[in-house]
């Protein structure tokens, strides 16, 4: 096990919070209160109220006689656990694996992270100067276990134990630096066992008999003997590439040579896992602790990196990078598989399928909308406007054949547009019709072709179709809603123009 | 020697040709060539393929009847499914029609877009597709500057760009190799029989950048283009009518 973990504890993180935002504060004592059965007891203190012997679980009247000129103030609930969930989202420029580690802590897993910085020393003194520069009060530990962290970070000023070493550093702690429920501590404290050297060389059963599971557990876990498992903020991204800067970038061409470095690298490692991108997320960390982020998505999977760097640069003006850019991320939420084979045909077929029709589509789906591209196959409906249903995805085939049907038209109406006709009954086409005020005398007719309603999607009349030809040679698609007779007038209408 | 001289002629028109943006086609004509009656319209004596053509469409109905014309161009010029994508603000096309022109209509790729900047847009770089075949678009307006960006795109790709010019009343010049203008033409019926026969045209070509301009009336008989009339009203051989 070579795993690495960073206890980050902030000691004064709520009044640190409102002190960064009112720098006098920071001078003179300040609490924090929360109210609870109609009292107000104090929930955090800064160091000066602390010097002044003020301390959470006080309640506010007796601060006041103490220190009359405390400044006290309500803390709204669950607003800091937010902003410690912030803190950890911020903090994914140092590891890609944050933890929240309530009420005033993180919990980074630097396994593999440290070396970036140079050494383990150079990298808690990067976050440290860093958070210090911020206002925060902090206080950081290295261990190869969590709960060796987290002890070593709270109660020691070692700060870097290395692995193997965890039971030799905790040996002089108290005990309850081993995150042991109430009742535990308690048990430990009235049996005299102080610190952790006291029993860490009693036999596992006995501990566990008289002071429960959960000690034992937090013991082992402390000591490397037992797994413990952390769950980070953001989700883990299998594809995930990161490309740090030494310099804020600002220009669009520093941009660009990181996302084509992000991409190259990227399609490499698709390459050796024959694997190809749906959908891709490029990030952006800016100095002043905001993100952003485009997205793109791809019909087919590719790992084309200059195919893919046309989708986003389409995007890239979206990006504010004032005041500087100090961290981006390219990340592949959605791949799929794509063998050399299958890359191979794409690219070399001269049909619809081809590789460069699927970036086309790429590159017209990223800048206007997917409602924008089409395919049309054919529904098992006869009614003309259900007749064709759109693609749901890019590749689908059709599962019925075609409707061979010659008097279909090429241009359909969107709805059918009502005419004025004068037409034998009870069947036969017009004579004469009147469309938008020209009068078109009917030479020659196909028809009709009764289409019923599908009486389980809507009710209505069923339409009689017929092909008509004028003098001038101009085919049209007109109709007859239902029959004569049932009602007194019958509407015609026209629904399209044959070529 | 006068024989040597009108070779060279001929081989320096070319060339001519070739620089503006005319290249001559790569393949042997095929057996039986479906344009052999405008052949002799054509620079390079072939229908232009990887260049931008414009229809003028002055009505729906004429714009029915481009649209099937083009069809027929697409299916007997290019071989069976061969990329093509149809670019149009509003929806209007009925895909299961092309099937009278033997085309598979879940093949065609259908861009709709929102205003005409965007058509524009997805036209030239569709044009600019390497893979793609024919790019087929609809556009209330056109002017020279949007055509010679075509016609460059269309140079480097080799797609065959169909333009459908909806608003005729705003002609103007572009650099598009050729302007067509097709109009329906009342069809005979079969052997005197009622109904309507074959979809026929009047198609006049009006423009055509190294070539001579033509008219003739023609039909889609299911397979073929056939030439009914040349212009001037020379009436050519009748094509023998299928029953049914």
């Amino acid at each position: 096990m070579n795993d690495r973990y960073v206890s980050v504890w902030f000691p004064f993180f709520k009044t640190d919070w409102h002190s960064r935002r009112h720098p006098a504060w920071r001078s003179v004592p300040f609490v924090l209160f929360i109210t609870q059965h109609g009292r107000k007891l104090i929930s955090a203190a800064n160091p000066q109220a602390k010097a002044n012997g003020l301390h959470p679980g006080m309640v506010v009247a007796d601060a006041k006689a103490l220190v009359p000129s405390v400044i006290a103030i309500e803390e709204e609930p669950s607003f800091f656990e937010e902003r410690l969930h912030k803190f950890a989202e911020w903090f994914i420029r140092f590891s890609p694996l944050i933890s929240v580690d309530p009420p005033d802590g993180l919990m980074i897993t630097a396994t593999g992270c440290a070396h970036l910085w140079g050494s383990e020393e150079n990298y808690l003194n990067t976050i440290a100067e860093r958070l210090q520069k911020e206002g925060y009060t902090v206080k950081l530990a290295m261990a190869g276990t969590i709960g060796a962290a987290w002890a070593l970070c709270r109660f020691s000023e070692t700060s870097i134990v290395s692995n193997g070493a965890e039971a030799d550093a905790l040996r002089l702690l108290p005990a309850h630096s081993l995150r042991l429920p109430d009742e535990a501590t308690e048990r430990l404290q009235k049996l005299g066992l102080i610190i952790i050297n006291d029993f860490l060389s009693m036999p596992a059963p006995v501990l566990r008999r008289r002071l429960g599971k959960t000690f034992i557990q937090r013991l082992h876990q402390a000591l490397g003997l037992e797994p413990e498992f952390l769950v980070p903020v953001t989700p883990t991204i299998p594809y995930e590439q990161r490309l740090p800067c030494l310099e804020p970038i600002l220009t669009r061409t520093g941009i660009e040579i990181a996302l084509q470095r992000l991409l190259d690298t990227m399609s490499r490692q698709l390459l050796s896992e024959e694997k190809g991108l749906r959908l891709a997320r490029f990030r952006i960390f800016r100095t002043d602790n905001s993100s952003q982020a485009i997205e793109i998505g791809t019909l087919k999977p590719t790992r084309d990196s200059i195919a893919v760097f046309r989708l986003f640069e389409i995007k890239l003006s979206g990006l504010y990078p004032e005041p500087g850019i100090e961290l981006f991320v390219l990340e592949l939420p959605l791949t799929e598989a794509l063998s050399l084979e299958q890359e191979q045909l794409w690219k070399s077929t001269l049909t619809w399928e081809n590789e460069s029709i699927a970036q086309l589509v790429d590159r017209i789906v990223n800048k206007i909308g997917s409602e924008a591209v089409c395919r049309y196959l054919p529904a098992a409906h006869h009614w003309p406007e259900r007749s064709i249903r759109k693609a749901d995805h890019f590749l689908e085939k059709p599962s019925l054949p075609w409707n061979n049907d010659p008097t279909r038209p090429l241009r359909l109406l969107p709805s059918p547009e009502p005419i004025s006709v004068t037409a034998p009954v009870p069947d036969y086409p017009p004579m004469l019709f009147r469309y938008k005020g020209v009068i078109h005398k009917v030479c020659k007719a196909d028809g009709p072709e009764r289409i019923e309603q599908e009486w389980w999607i809507q009710d209505g009349l069923h339409r009689d179709y017929y092909q008509v030809e004028d003098e001038q040679g101009c085919r049209y698609w007109l109709f007859r809603a239902g029959h004569y007779g049932e009602k007194e007038s019958v509407q015609w209408y026209l629904h399209g123009f044959c070529v | 020697m006068l024989y040597n001289k009108e070779n060279i002629i001929a081989q320096l028109r070319k060339e001519i040709l070739t620089l503006g943006g005319c290249k001559a086609p790569a393949t042997t004509p095929q057996e039986r060539d479906p344009f052999a009656f405008m052949n002799a319209h054509f620079p390079n004596g072939a229908f232009p393929v990887a260049a931008v053509h414009e229809f003028v469409c002055g009505s729906p109905e004429a714009t029915a009847s481009t649209c099937g014309f083009i069809s027929a161009l697409v299916s007997s010029l290019f071989p069976p499914h061969s990329a093509a994508v149809w670019v149009s603000e509003e929806n209007y096309v009925f895909p299961p029609a092309l099937r009278l022109f033997n085309i598979e209509p879940h093949q065609l790729i259908f861009f709709h877009t929102r205003s005409t900047k965007e058509s524009l847009w997805v036209i030239e770089e569709a044009l600019k597709c390497k893979g793609l075949s024919i790019v087929i678009a609809e556009l209330k307006a056109i002017n020279f500057l949007q055509s010679r960006r075509f016609q460059l795109a269309v140079e480097s790709s080799g797609a065959t760009g169909f333009l459908l010019n909806l608003t005729p009343k705003k002609l103007t010049t572009t650099a598009c190799i050729s302007r067509w203008q097709v109009q329906p033409s009342p069809s005979s019926s079969f052997d005197g029989l009622p109904g309507i026969g074959w979809p026929r045209w009047n198609v006049e070509l009006q423009k055509i950048r190294n070539g001579t301009k033509g008219s003739w009336t023609l039909e889609w008989t299911g397979a073929t283009l056939q030439p009914l009339y040349e212009s001037k009203g020379q009436p050519l051989e009748w094509p023998q009518k299928k029953v049914g």
